[in-house]
């Protein structure tokens, strides 16, 4: 299977004075599967297209392998898209629309039916060669632009948000589908996305992007556990973000006084060098974190703070808590739901604690300001 | 709801066209087949039949193909390219075919811009004959006819989902072949849809054969005229009516068969269901050379290191930059001739407001100004009443035979102007109505009806009756749910119609050239008796004033309905 490696140097577009994608650089290894993930207009759709040469670029380059492809034309690239709409031709049926892509590189036309079979046979859907696009559900339709994508091997598949028109479970069941097919060819896979859960479940890799630039760059559990700026930890799922200072150093761990308490605790340092006073932020994640009555009088054993809310979605079960300390904003903790009833209510006061190795410190000005301020 | 509109077709529509055409086997004493040998005895009638037919065809082929890239272009652009090139064509579309087939004659003529051009370049050394000639009728129709043309393409273009030809390249196809292997299989329903109201409107075509043709290029519908106005003979006008509708049907039949009527409308744009045919892979296999060949023509242009984004060719801009101003600018030579001393000389001298003057002092330009007005206004407003509640019926109603109704709405499209007209005549002359106010609004409505109910359908579709329901949940009582809401939402696209209707009604000769006359006539029968009669530099002011009214006219309508749809 031809697979190749994507390098991209200072690659940047504007439109206007809009900066769709300030100067970005990128290497996808060979057969990786990469995600594009941000909020609408953070510049992923733009660097996707820009990678496929639907749109050129203002400025720097893009290998794919070792040849420069930057001002290429799409057909001369040996990509492959599989767009949002899937955009499969209406006036062909499945199979010309499969056999498409080998036609036009002269592939005979036994040859190309055969593949075109085989690449049905792939998707399952073997049995609908003879039919017409509209024919077939949004699932059905899915695969066949990834069958249509795939036959002709192309080094490089780009995805945009190919899943974002099916229902949720029939999402899941593609998500799983496409990383079966990407096992089982190896082709490097650039894919985009906003949704999260499905980046940290496809990926090998995930290129957080925001305003038009990439924020973090990393494996899942890299941009979950150990986000290097605020908004990578607000961005990918729940989180607690606490104002703190840091005291000193223990191995890889810093020691942090949270909030106008200052509350002692500790924070993995993920690579800071910070010196003793500075302002930082700790985040620890809902599920990390234990959950306790408060003992009266008892000072040091965590955050302490009146219940909010409470609230039980199913598996994991929710609690709101206001810190006694106003420097703290609202934390939340989640752990498993039991059967033992409402065991906390609102207006309990509790103290929530955490493990150093679970707690993260986010050296402050990497991007956005505090929510709210530190208190001095 | 719909029974006003059913009743105005049964009795003005298919009652007179139905006795025009039983004139044609019914000679007051019995059955008869008489006009029919006449018709077909006579070497003159059955070549006028054949030169009808050779004019209709090579303008359709002309028109659809000059119109293509004019569509193509429309609909890959974006923003306020979009509108100027959007303006450009409607204001062509909607300036009166009199005005510009007149145009032609003061370009083409011995005295006119292209013999001008010529002896002052010393290409020719005395002026040529243009004019009445079969070439000059093909530019005229060609010239009528485009507009149409891109607009009826235009409603299928724009429902072609444009990531198609991106996803063609991205899958290995050069820009050729991603065009013709993918986006013109897409578009054929429009050229055909385009092709077919091409045709039909040419072969029921007069103005233009008889203003630039000579003896030789005399179409069917001149028979008509010359049979009713003249020789008085209705049995042969009926007649040649039936050939006509039958030409016309048969072609109609055709196209349903292979294509479906809903094409037409732009509704769904869906591709008929094309199964695996012979001819269907001898078109593909045809195509795909068509985009060999274009692909191998266009790596020999070098290529821009740095292209604009997938945005038209800039070569495709130029091109269909440089077709547009050839259309609208034939009327806009009106302009300078107006003002000019020498009358319709071109080069126009001098500087002179005299031709406006008569105009203004002409009672008979003035009363049938008045008079079209007027009848206009009164089309639009009947039309209005007939028409938006059979749009309502149309979109909100439930109820069988929807697609026969439509079809019977849109027959005073299909069925050629001239045989309503003569029809119309035939009965009007029964019942008193030549030549009154009443008997054109009527006559007119027919025609301009089922623009009314088409723009109200498209009005109805986009709009949300969710939002009547929110304003009466938020406390609206009815009334003020329709004042608030429904009519400034809605009111907008009600304006567009009834401006469309106005000025359908304001350029329609046909009906006209036979129901007003005289001191009666409208404002384009008044044209049309000066330009056949005599020529007056005075029709150049007329013709600039239609030309500015016109523009107006389109401006507003084209606010509006932007305002009320694109929302």
């Amino acid at each position: 299977m031809s697979s190749s490696s994507l390098t991209v140097q200072g690659l940047a577009k504007r439109y206007g004075d809009f900066v769709a994608l300030a100067p970005t650089d990128l290497i996808v290894p060979e057969g990786e599967f990469l995600t594009l993930l941000g909020p609408s207009g953070s510049g992923k759709t733009t660097l996707l297209s820009l990678l496929a040469g639907l749109v050129q670029p203002d400025e720097g380059s893009v290998r794919i392998g070792a040849q420069d492809v930057t001002y290429s034309p799409p057909y001369e690239r040996d990509i492959g898209v599989v767009f949002q709409n899937y955009a499969l031709f209406p006036h062909m049926t499945i199979e010309e629309n499969i056999a498409f892509p080998l036609k036009m590189r002269k592939v005979g036309a036994e040859e190309a039916r055969k593949r075109a079979r085989e690449a049905l046979e792939m998707v399952h859907l073997p049995h609908v060669a003879g039919r017409y696009p509209k024919e077939l559900s949004g699932g059905q339709q899915q695969r066949i632009a990834l069958a249509r994508c795939m036959v002709y091997r192309p080094s490089i598949i780009l995805m945009d948000e190919p899943l974002g028109a099916l229902d949720k479970k029939l999402r899941e069941h593609m998500q799983l589908e496409i990383k079966r097919l990407h096992r089982e060819t190896g082709t490097t896979v650039v894919y985009v996305t906003h949704d999260q859960e499905e980046a940290m479940t496809m990926s090998d890799r995930i290129c957080l992007m925001n305003a038009g630039r990439i924020e973090q760059l990393g494996t899942p559990a890299d941009l979950y556990f150990r986000p290097k700026s605020l908004f990578v930890a607000d961005f990918l799922g729940e989180s607690n973000i606490l104002p703190a200072d840091a005291r000193g150093r223990v191995g890889d761990e810093v020691e942090v006084h949270l909030g106008g308490q200052k509350v002692p605790g500790r924070a993995l340092a993920n690579g800071h060098d910070l010196p003793r006073g500075s302002s930082v932020h700790v985040m620890v994640r809902p599920q990390n974190i234990t959950v306790a009555r408060a003992q009266e009088g008892v000072e040091g054993s965590g955050v302490q703070g009146r219940v909010s809310d409470v609230m039980v979605t199913g598996s994991l079960t929710k609690i709101y808590m206001e810190p006694l300390d106003g420097a703290l904003p609202s934390l939340v903790a989640a752990f498993p739901t039991r059967n033992d009833g409402d065991a906390y209510r609102i207006d309990d006061v509790l103290s929530l604690s955490w493990s150093g190795r679970d707690a993260v410190v986010i050296a402050q000005g990497d991007t956005k300001p505090a929510a709210k301020p530190v208190a001095a | 709801m719909g029974a006003p509109l059913v009743f105005l077709l049964l009795a003005f529509l298919v009652y007179p066209v139905g006795q025009l055409l039983t004139l044609s086997v019914y000679n007051g004493q019995g059955f008869t087949l008489a006009p029919y040998q006449q018709l077909f005895k006579s070497a003159l009638y059955v070549n006028v039949l054949w030169i009808t037919m050779k004019i209709s065809l090579a303008t359709t082929l002309f028109a659809v193909v000059g119109a293509y890239p004019i569509a193509y272009l429309i609909s890959v652009a974006k923003g306020p390219a979009k509108s100027r090139l959007i303006f450009w064509v409607l204001l062509a579309f909607w300036t009166s075919f009199l005005v510009r087939a007149f145009a032609w004659v003061v370009i083409l003529g011995r005295n006119g811009v292209v013999n001008h051009l010529l002896l002052s370049l010393g290409i020719i050394d005395r002026p040529a004959d243009l004019l009445y000639s079969f070439g000059a009728v093909l530019v005229g129709m060609v010239h009528a006819m485009l507009p149409l043309a891109v607009m009826t393409m235009l409603a299928v273009m724009e429902n072609i989902d444009r990531t198609l030809p991106r996803a063609a390249t991205t899958l290995g196809a050069r820009p050729g072949t991603a065009f013709w292997t993918v986006y013109f299989p897409l578009s054929v329903p429009g050229v055909a849809a385009a092709a077919i109201m091409v045709f039909v409107s040419a072969i029921g075509f007069f103005i233009v054969p008889a203003l630039l043709g000579g003896r030789r290029e005399t179409m069917i519908t001149q028979l008509i005229i010359d049979q009713v106005q003249q020789t008085l003979n209705w049995g042969l006008a009926g007649a040649i009516s039936v050939l006509l509708l039958a030409v016309v049907l048969a072609v109609f039949l055709i196209y349903d068969r292979v294509f479906g009527f809903a094409s037409l409308t732009g509704e769904s744009a869906a591709a008929a269901r094309n199964r695996d045919t012979a001819a269907r892979r001898l078109g593909a296999r045809v195509l795909a050379l068509f985009g060999a060949a274009s692909d191998a023509l266009l790596a020999l242009v070098p290529r821009r290191r740095r292209g604009g984004d997938g945005a038209a060719p800039r070569a495709l801009v130029v091109f269909v930059w440089t077709l547009l101003v050839l259309v609208s600018l034939p009327a806009f030579l009106m302009i300078p001739l107006s003002f000019g001393k020498g009358g319709l000389t071109w080069p126009p001298s001098g500087f002179t407001t005299q031709w406006y003057e008569q105009m203004l002092q002409s009672p008979i330009w003035m009363q049938a100004l008045w008079r079209s007005l007027v009848v206009a206004f009164g089309t639009g407003l009947l039309s209005m009443l007939i028409g938006v509640p059979t749009a309502f019926l149309m979109v909100r109603g439930q109820m069988r035979g929807k697609g026969a109704m439509l079809a019977f709405i849109l027959s005073p499209i299909v069925v050629p102007r001239m045989i309503i007209a003569v029809g119309m005549f035939y009965v009007f002359a029964q019942l008193g109505l030549v030549g009154t106010v009443i008997g054109l609004v009527i006559g007119h409505t027919v025609v301009a009806v089922p623009y009314v109910v088409m723009t109200m359908m498209a009005v109805l579709r986009n709009y949300d009756t969710r939002l009547d329901l929110a304003a009466q949940s938020l406390g609206a009582r009815p009334v003020a749910a329709l004042r608030h809401v429904t009519f400034p939402i809605l009111g907008a696209g009600m304006l567009s119609a009834f401006l469309f209707a106005f000025a359908t009604s304001f350029d329609e000769l046909t009906i006209s050239l036979f129901s007003s006359g005289g001191l009666s006539a409208t404002l384009p029968k008044q044209f049309w008796d000066e330009v056949t009669l005599q020529v007056s530099p005075v029709i150049a002011a007329v013709s600039t004033c239609l030309l500015i009214f016109i523009a107006a006219l389109i401006y507003a309508a084209d606010r509006l309905r932007r305002r009320s749809v694109a929302r």
